[in-house]
């Protein structure tokens, strides 16, 4: 039993561990990338295999259900995205970057434990090695002054910081509830949270870590500089797949506090306030992309946070579908970042000018994006947002959703401003980006997968929903 | 469901192929070359749909308010949303307009683009799947896809195309709509958690309780003024029509503002009926200061395209005056109203979109003194101007009289004040016209001296007449001025039922038994007549 269910574990294992004895030899680039590639591509059929497959391992700590299975996939398939999108490299040093693709594939080896994890110390270990592989990656940058170095710390204190308050919230639930195992918290902590201001705390603080991870107020001020500062391939990383497992531990633990409206909810509604609000209005007047599109990740983090606290089957359904939408349309972004800076450096909108002219393909993945993290229909986004409007209102959240539609506004002028720059002219001519045939591929994948998922949602939400119908 | 609803029965999709044809010629675009087959392909793709679309016309059933040529598919099961399509007689003459109308808009920019065909047509096209979706779908969700789908194409045509002040236009014009309509969006989905469904006909039968109908008249009005425009919010169009290339001027006139009026006819009259009679003052005093500030702002424009966009605000107010007159003249008398201006100010702005092309400048003085070069386009700039002003005969004479009577009707100060905008509307036209056609008040013919440099005698200046293409598009819209401004029958059949049946609805609606416990409400109902006289 352990063998079948645990296969994709041990699959990403493997291909870590390939990664591992190839930073013993020296091996060009382009073979570190065919080798994960390959072996992230048979991580992830297998992952695919393993959907639907239902266990209780490890003392009962390790829990295989619909939902950790499906973000498994989704985890694999980002990495895979993520390997396929810096194909070479250009923003880490050379001699690192078998380095650089074993520590990714550990990290998503971190997040994969943790989708599974269903104990309080068990997701504490898996996301401190999701964490620490990242710490390592973030400094790995290739000539662009200190500031990946500034980066890299930033984020090791935040996080450092986050764990231990989340590993205080731990301390006060074991004390008020004698138990580390979330099944037995689901019972014992709804009564503790409706009488006890003590159990409140201990939730949020819990919570931190993933707000952390999620880049959501009042954890969100390493986002702008490490997005800032980490190279192209490594931001898209750090700010997609760590975002997916956050959600899904901020979905298991508001299962766990209860799905009645409780002071838990009042909170995370006031968090996801203050995250829309605070991202947004600090996005309009960026100036960086990879800045902007950390701004608009914390904007992003209320959304999904509005999905979360709702607490019924609609609103949890949309967050995990929102957060899909989310890796596929910033992963795009960060495709088309990475492409228009062929030395690693970061992008800022005079670099987007005369994208149209210079690559047709880039400019409209672009477009697709923004207009997806906007919410214009047909796309993903806007059925994203769709979905958790519905589920916020079905709870009669009214207040919540206004001013989450009202940000909506406020953000889709950044977003304009990234597409009118992509698509008007150049102060002076530049050459034209000539894209290999697997990134020419990327582009087109990204693009009708956002457009083609928002038009047809049916298949992606009904998975969503069957994945969080284990929670409820 | 099936109560209001009748089914398509051609033997053929209809609705479905008109959203399709125009997505599906956008898809091809992509691979095609070349920038003449791909103006051919363009207009070949318009005017398949406008075939496609003419049996909407002759197969219309004009004796029922139901819906017709009405397709269901299962669509997205989670969510109960079903794809339904179906128009009855307040969309049925939209459809026809703006599948009329694209055509014209590849052929008046054939020579007036110059760059990008590629990326044009499939805007265009795309543009007209979104249009056409918002005026078929009977079903909230895919309304509002439409309708904010429509956003990204349009936004696309001014930003690229568009004029010197291109990234402010677009980037206003996206904003302000997209603000309007995020908030119908709530409405749709609070409709939904309050009722379980988004199909249109059944929450226009739900009956809704009067607080709740004023959010939702509200949150939808605001989307709708937005777009119609109305006063206050009408100051987006001025720089969008001015900026927007000559296709998306037309465009925005003829098809896009019609949405506002659209709206407010399928969403606020029939779901939110007792919200409706309650802000009735308001609406009706917004489409008077709409009539007259527009008519003032215009007068003073010396941009033509300027002056049409403050006009199309004049015009605008007509059609929300006579909407929320909420009487059979002036619902009648607005939706003529719509199709007359989508024909008019169409033409107007394809006029100007020729004339830009020959002298480059919009300005009035650098367009003066014309007919003495262009005797052909002056004759269809008088037919349109005098159209624009209602001239007895041309099709908005009928349009603005029916409003005028709806308001006499009902509310003869409110009549009076908007018969200063159909005057004002005389002056600022008959203005345009004389500048444009005789004037010389600059003292020299300065074309021929410009442009002929010393062989003015030959004929040197660049101020040629019509060609046949720009011949063929006036031309067809001319016939429509005349036919509805001689013989408005057949359209005004056309709505009758449907029309019938939404004055039933709102009678029906603003009478029920909520509103009357409402003590508050129910005198503010009562007192919506006298506050309006009151004010005057």
């Amino acid at each position: 039993m352990l063998n079948t269910v645990f296969m994709p574990e041990i699959a990403l294992m493997l291909t870590a561990l390939v990664l591992f004895f190839m930073t013993l030899g020296k091996f060009r680039t382009g073979t570190v990338q065919a080798v994960s590639l390959v072996l992230t591509a048979l991580t992830l059929v297998i992952t695919f295999a393993s959907l639907g497959t239902q266990g209780l391992m490890f003392y009962d700590v390790y829990q295989i259900d619909a939902l950790s299975q499906l973000f498994k996939v989704v985890i694999v398939f980002g990495l895979f995205l993520v390997f396929f999108l810096g194909r070479d490299l250009v923003g880490i040093e050379e001699k690192l970057h078998t380095e650089y693709n074993m520590f990714l594939a550990i990290s998503a080896l971190g997040l994969m434990f943790l989708s599974s994890s269903v104990e309080l110390l068990t997701i504490l270990l898996s996301l401190e090695i999701s964490s620490y592989a990242l710490y390592v990656v973030i400094p790995f940058r290739r000539g662009q002054g200190r500031l990946h170095v500034e980066a890299g710390i930033k984020y090791i204190l935040f996080g450092a910081a986050s764990t231990g308050l989340t590993l205080y919230g731990m301390s006060y639930i074991f004390g008020l509830a004698h138990t580390t195992y979330l099944s037995e918290l689901t019972e014992k902590l709804p009564v503790l949270v409706a009488t006890q201001p003590l159990a409140v705390i201990a939730i949020i603080l819990v919570m931190t870590a993933f707000f952390y991870k999620l880049a959501m107020f009042p954890m969100h001020f390493w986002a702008p500089d490490v997005y800032q500062g980490a190279a192209n391939e490594t931001t898209s990383f750090v700010a997609t797949l760590p975002k997916v497992g956050a959600v899904l531990l901020l979905l298991r633990f508001i299962a766990v506090a209860g799905f009645d409206i409780s002071q838990v909810t009042w909170v995370l509604a006031a968090i996801a306030v203050m995250s829309m609000v605070f991202g947004n209005f600090s996005a309009l007047v960026q100036t960086d992309l990879k800045r902007l599109l950390a701004y608009s990740s914390i904007a992003h983090a209320g959304y999904v946070m509005i999905g979360i606290l709702t607490a019924d089957a609609m609103g949890m359904a949309a967050a995990v579908f929102y957060v899909i939408g989310y890796l596929l349309m910033n992963l795009a972004a960060f495709y088309v970042i990475y492409n228009i800076a062929p030395k690693g450096q970061n992008v800022t909108f005079d670099d987007l000018k005369g994208l149209s002219r210079r690559s047709p393909l880039l400019a409209l993945t672009l477009l697709v994006s923004v207009f997806g993290m906007a919410g214009i229909p047909p796309t993903i986004g806007f059925i994203g947002k769709f979905m958790i409007f519905t589920g916020a209102l079905h709870k009669g959240f009214y207040a919540l959703v206004i001013i989450a539609v009202m940000n909506a506004a406020v953000a889709s002028y950044y977003y304009l401003k990234m597409a009118r720059a992509a698509y008007c002219a150049a102060d002076d001519e530049q050459d034209a980006i000539v894209l290999p045939f697997g990134a020419k591929l990327m582009g087109t994948f990204f693009i009708v997968a956002i457009i083609l998922i928002g038009a047809l949602p049916q298949s992606i939400l009904s998975a969503a929903k069957e994945a969080v119908s284990t929670l409820l | 469901m099936e109560n209001y609803l009748i089914l398509n029965t051609l033997n053929y999709p209809i609705l479905s192929l008109l959203l399709i044809v125009p997505a599906v010629g956008a898809l091809v675009a992509m691979f095609l070359r070349g920038e003449t087959l791909l103006k051919f392909w363009g207009l070949a793709v318009t005017l398949v749909t406008a075939l496609i679309s003419l049996p909407l016309w002759t197969r219309f059933d004009q004796t029922t308010a139901k819906y017709q040529f009405v397709e269901l598919r299962h669509w997205f099961p989670a969510l109960d949303l079903d794809f339904v399509v179906g128009v009855d007689g307040i969309s049925v003459l939209l459809v026809l307009l703006t599948t009329l109308v694209m055509p014209l808009c590849v052929l008046c920019s054939w020579t007036y683009i110059k760059t990008r065909w590629k990326e044009f047509i499939i805007v265009t096209l795309l543009m007209e799947t979104a249009m056409l979706g918002v005026f078929v779908s009977l079903n909230t969700v895919l309304f509002w896809i439409f309708w904010e789908g429509m956003l990204v194409p349009m936004y696309l045509i001014i930003a690229i195309w568009g004029g010197a002040r291109k990234d402010y236009a677009s980037i206003k014009f996206f904003l302000y709509t997209f603000c309007g309509s995020i908030f119908l969006l709530v409405a749709i989905v609070s409709m939904y958690i309050k009722t379980g469904t988004f199909f249109i006909p059944d929450l226009m039968a739900h009956d809704f309780g009067f607080s709740y109908q004023v959010w939702i008249f509200l949150a939808c009005a605001l989307g709708f003024a937005i777009k119609m425009p109305m006063f206050p919010f009408h100051t987006w169009l001025p720089a969008a029509h001015v900026e927007a290339p000559v296709a998306g001027s037309v465009i925005l006139a003829s098809i896009l503002l019609k949405m506002g009026g659209y709206g407010f006819l399928r969403f606020c009259l029939p779901m939110a009926p007792a919200a409706t009679v309650y802000f009735v003052p308001l609406l009706l005093v917004m489409s008077l200061i709409s009539i007259v500030v527009g008519g003032y702002l215009a007068l003073g424009q010396s941009d033509i395209k300027k002056l049409i966009a403050y006009s199309s605000v004049g015009h605008m107010g007509f059609v929300t005056l006579g909407i929320f007159l909420l009487n059979d003249a002036g619902i009648k008398g607005a939706m003529l109203q719509m199709i007359n201006h989508g024909v008019t100010t169409g033409a107007l702005f394809i006029l100007i979109g020729i004339i830009y092309e020959r002298t480059h400048s919009r300005e009035i003085a650098d367009n003066s003194k014309l007919g003495m070069f262009m005797p052909i386009y002056v004759t269809f700039l008088g037919i349109f101007s005098l159209s624009s002003l209602a001239f007895p005969g041309t099709n908005s004479f009928v349009g603005e009289f029916l409003v005028l009577f709806g308001a006499f009707d009902k509310y003869p100060l409110v009549g009076a004040v908007s018969i200063l905008g159909a005057i004002l509307a005389a002056a600022y036209m008959l203005r345009l016209m004389q500048k444009m056609v005789w004037d010389d008040s600059d003292g020299h013919a300065h074309h021929g001296d410009d442009h002929g440099d010393g062989h003015g005698d030959e004929g040197g200046h660049t101020l040629f007449d019509c060609n046949v293409r720009e011949f063929v598009q006036l031309a067809f819209l001319t016939v429509f001025v005349f036919w509805i401004g001689l013989h408005p029958t057949p359209l005004l059949d056309m709505m009758d039922s449907s029309i019938a049946h939404l004055l039933h609805q709102i009678e029906a609606g603003s009478v029920m038994p909520e509103a009357v416990h409402h003590g508050e409400s129910h005198a503010l109902l009562n007192n919506a007549g006298t506050w309006i006289k009151n004010l005057f």
